[in-house]
């Protein structure tokens, strides 16, 4: 058995594992990286549109702060999210996209003086101030006040992933490419690192670590169509789920991106709207103005997909060989923003559609593309269950994110959430001792072998291939956009059927190394608990709130559903994850539930609702008039972080005489809107 | 498109780690599919006619650049290359040259930019060292941050090192993938390195020096870098630098 042994082991290579590799070896710890593919491959290359912090150096963005930023991230999440994660995330946005300049990042800049923006599918002329110029600049995106997206072109992503690795290779942080983990190496009380896989020569390694960071992305993959790279499988989840201890968070709330192109599931980022493209339907008729008059084409995402779904259901659809579609026409921004602020989107449509996104519009539908849920975390990304085990990113549950996640928060997310718990991460390393006990980890290296001879030798007769495509066709169908009680217990019971099957798997391929059939074996088994969790934590939600929308139960209700859900796997041989429930405590909530701007208020409300309510009245009052923001802020729901991230966030209006034009929650919806 | 015709793939296989495997090429048949991708069919393949087929792709929408291979002749990404572009139907598949080859199809890039991102010390080496998180970043030039994006699209896929015959001929080359990320951190009002400094890296025949001006780079950069324009800019700041 091959031991090596390291600090800090980092599973995933994309922007959130990168940076928690960074703050590892920065304090000075061994540090190993383990990724399916080369870094810069990562899936957070694909994010285009940006990332969210609360710079406020545009004129559409001045007055925009940290308070602001928290406010949309938890009316974003329905507020099913945690809302100290989501200040500590606010507060240290502006921090990890000012690092990222020092690392590279080419952002976007504010020019000076009158440009020409499309808004609400007018042009309109705004004038940037002359001390703004060749500050960060920021787009619009869905369900923010202010214009808050920092971007590089539409590559935003691309860039901050290279950026990241960049940093990472000039700290001189192996990463271990193509190689695979398959299973955590525990004692059930701590993490003690994974057993892992390298995919080219089929060698099983023991990789022994203080920390486990988990960073491995989202579980799209389970959906027939995503918007995720192919490698977005869950396995990360997989591995945490099978461990019969570590709990999973929130599997069922999946998020649908309103504009994927049809039929491949590419996404066109929303960008595209929230630089002023319109969804439009067979009819050329905009309609999103017609279900919500004031953010239109801007509310939150999984609001769009689910207004563009009600508008195919009424016949208004364009029919293709692949199910009606709506059309996303970007024209009217001209070719000029096209082509430079849009760029990977004109190629993908000239790649994939043959068409030029400049003249024609653009088939769209919405399409899965993101995972709120993922291996629960406390505030410091520790999972509760297993020491030592971290997750960080869209793999994680340390939850800012709700039922449903903002445009632009995710980026920020992977390298926020990276700072932030990179820190945690290195303390825990440095508060820790390695323990290593060789018999523990032989038994699951062991055990991994086992399964791998019992494919490779075994009598079973099943397709991996067949199996997943089966899974993926069941999560489409009965797990998708909108949900009912009779379509989840089918779901439920057809993955059961196939976890089932996933037991009798046979390959045709025998070799043990470099065998593209034996990785998919040992994926299926893993992805079917994984669709597990969400079918059966979106069949006993009975509520609808976020992504997570119930036909047979519209209204959010948070008299009985105000919590988190958390499955865990504790018998191996079972065929269905227990479900537990943590609660969300009002009393604790800076923000307390309230109506969240779209439809009709069908809100159940929960019964401190009001009580806390009062109280935070009272708390303010009694801090008086001379209080500021922060004091305010401080008294209702004292937050920390790492303290070196502990300081305030210079903004260019504190330099301005003139004042801020806002206080939270003073200006008017409509003008919000904007 | 032309539907339900029927495509013949010509897929080159070997198993550098099976003893005794010797590099062969094996035809396979296949419907094509509206929108059908090379990506589509190499997965349609492996399900039902060879689970053994090595391939690599991660995101399938030409960002990632896993997928590059010589296909008919020209190194490109397979994830948006569409059948429906070959009118004849046949398609022949070769792995990109100049990379370690894993098996069939798939090669080690990934490997190969690391080392080059060592070699030539491929990141930003800040003028500014300890930026202050908390305050106000300092400005740049809004057409510099532009021209620095337009040069960082490069997707590491390696088309452009297989496309050169600088690079097959010499294995040490930087190749255009080595001087476009020079000349992106040259260009960087951010990074401390000097004209200099960069001469000691690409000042030779393995850097600008070395290039014969064929252009396979330029041909057939996925992404339509203008690899031609920053070599002959990277040539003119070299020369410069030796006067």
């Amino acid at each position: 058995m091959k031991l090596i042994y390291t600090d800090s082991l980092v599973v995933g290579a994309g922007l959130a594992g990168l940076r928690v590799a960074i703050a590892s070896k920065e304090r000075g710890l061994d540090t190993v990286v383990l990724s399916l593919i080369p870094a810069k491959r990562s899936h957070s290359a694909a994010a285009q549109g940006g990332m969210q912090a609360s710079l406020g150096n545009t004129v559409k963005g001045m007055g925009d702060d940290e308070d602001i930023h928290f406010q949309d991230t938890v009316k974003g999440s329905d507020w099913g999210c945690d809302q100290d994660v989501a200040r500590m995330f606010a507060h240290c946005a502006p921090k990890a996209v000012r690092e990222l300049t020092n690392w590279g990042v080419p952002w976007t800049r504010v020019t000076k003086g009158p440009r020409q923006v499309v808004v609400n599918a007018e042009k309109v002329t705004i004038e940037e101030a002359e001390e703004a110029h060749g500050l960060i600049n920021a787009r619009d995106f869905g369900g923010t006040k202010k214009w808050r997206t920092c971007y590089t072109a539409d590559g935003t992503g691309h860039s901050l992933l290279y950026a990241v690795d960049n940093k990472a290779i000039s700290l001189d942080i192996p990463v271990h490419e193509r190689v695979e983990a398959l299973s955590l190496i525990h004692d059930g009380k701590r993490c003690h690192g994974v057993v892992a896989r390298c995919m080219i020569t089929g060698e099983l390694r023991a990789y022994i670590a203080k920390s486990t960071t988990i960073a491995t992305g989202g579980y799209g993959r389970i959906y027939e169509v995503s918007t995720n790279a192919i490698i977005c499988e869950g396995i990360g989840q997989a591995l945490a789920l099978e461990t019969g201890v570590a709990k999973l968070g929130n599997m069922e709330a999946v998020q649908f991106h309103p504009t994927a192109i049809v039929p491949v599931g590419i996404l066109t980022t929303e960008g595209c709207r929230g630089d002023g493209g319109l969804l439009r339907d067979k009819d050329g008729h905009r309609f999103m103005p017609d279900y919500e008059p004031e953010k239109k084409e801007l509310a939150s995402r999984d609001v769009v997909s689910r207004r563009m779904t009600e508008h195919i259901r009424k016949g208004k659809g364009v029919d293709s060989p692949y199910g009606p579609h709506l059309w996303l026409d970007i024209t009217l921004l001209g070719r000029k923003h096209v082509e430079t602020n849009l760029r990977e989107v004109k190629e993908i449509c000239e790649s994939f559609l043959g068409i030029d996104p400049a003249k024609d519009w653009i088939p769209v539908r919405p399409t899965q593309h993101y995972s709120m849920g993922g291996i629960r975390t406390d505030k410091t990304g520790q999972n509760p269950q297993l020491k030592g085990l971290f997750s960080v990113g869209e793999a994680a549950c340390w939850d800012m994110h709700g039922f449903n996640r903002l445009g632009g928060n995710s980026l920020a997310e992977t390298v926020v959430g990276g700072m932030i718990i990179g820190k945690y991460v290195a303390d825990f390393c440095q508060e820790n001792t390695l323990e290593i006990n060789t018999g523990l980890a032989e038994s699951f290296v062991d055990k991994v072998r086992n399964e791998i001879d019992e494919l490779v030798e075994g009598p079973g007769t099943e397709s991996p291939f067949a199996l997943r495509k089966e899974m993926e066709r069941i999560m489409m169908n009965y797990v998708g956009i909108f949900r009912n009680g009779p379509e989840l217990e089918k779901a439920v019971t057809e993955l059961q059927a196939l976890l089932k099957r996933a037991k009798n798997l046979g390959l045709k391929c025998k070799k043990r190394h470099a065998n593209p059939e034996l990785v998919e074996a040992l994926r299926v088994k893993r992805m079917l608990k994984v669709a597990l969790t969400v079918a059966c934590g979106a069949a006993a939600r009975t509520e609808s709130r976020g992504a997570h929308a119930r036909e047979d139960f519209p209204q959010r209700n948070d008299k009985d559903w105000l919590n988190r859900t958390l499955s865990s796997w504790p018998d191996e041989n079972a065929l269905t994850p227990e479900l537990d429930y943590e609660e969300l405590d009002v009393m604790k909530m800076e923000l307390p539930p309230g109506y969240r701007g779209y439809g009709i208020n069908n809100a159940i409300a929960h019964p401190d609702t009001d009580k806390r309510e009062k109280e935070i009245t009272k708390i303010l009052s009694e801090l008086g008039d001379d209080a500021d923001r922060y004091q305010r802020q401080q008294a209702l729901m004292p937050f920390e972080v790492p303290e070196a991230l502990m300081a305030r966030n210079e903004r260019l209006c504190d330099n301005l005489d003139r004042p801020a034009s806002a206080v939270p929650g003073e200006e008017s919806e409509g003008e919000q809107a904007l | 498109m032309s539907q339900g015709r029927t495509l013949t793939f010509n897929i080159f296989r070997y198993d550098p780690q099976e003893p005794g495997d010797k590099p062969k090429m094996v035809k396979y048949q296949l419907e094509e599919a509206p929108g059908m991708t090379v990506f589509i069919a190499l997965n349609m393949l492996r399900e039902h006619q060879d689970t053994s087929l090595q391939f690599d792709f991660v995101c399938r929408a030409g960002i990632c650049g896993s997928c590059a291979m010589v296909i008919n002749g020209f190194p490109t990404l397979a994830c948006r290359t569409l059948t429906s572009k070959y009118p004849k139907g046949e398609i022949t598949l070769m792995p990109l040259p100049g990379f370690e080859l894993i098996g069939d199809l798939s090669v080690n890039t990934g490997k190969f930019m690391r080392e080059l991102a060592e070699r030539l010390k491929l990141w930003l080496q800040p003028n500014l060292d300890d930026v202050d998180v908390h305050r106000l970043e300092a400005p740049m030039a809004p057409e510099e941050a532009a021209k620095l994006y337009e040069l960082e699209r490069c997707v590491e896929c390696g088309v452009c090192v297989s496309a050169c015959a600088t690079k097959q001929m010499r294995d040490s080359f930087v190749g255009a993938v080595g001087m476009m990320k020079i000349a992106r951190f040259e260009l960087d009002s951010r990074d401390e390195r000097t004209v200099e400094d960069f001469y000691h890296v690409i000042g030779n025949q393995d850097g600008v020096f070395g290039c014969m001006t064929l252009l396979g780079c330029q041909d057939n950069c996925p992404k339509d870098l203008p690899h031609m324009q920053q070599i002959a800019y990277l040539r003119r700041k070299m020369a410069g630098a030796l006067v």
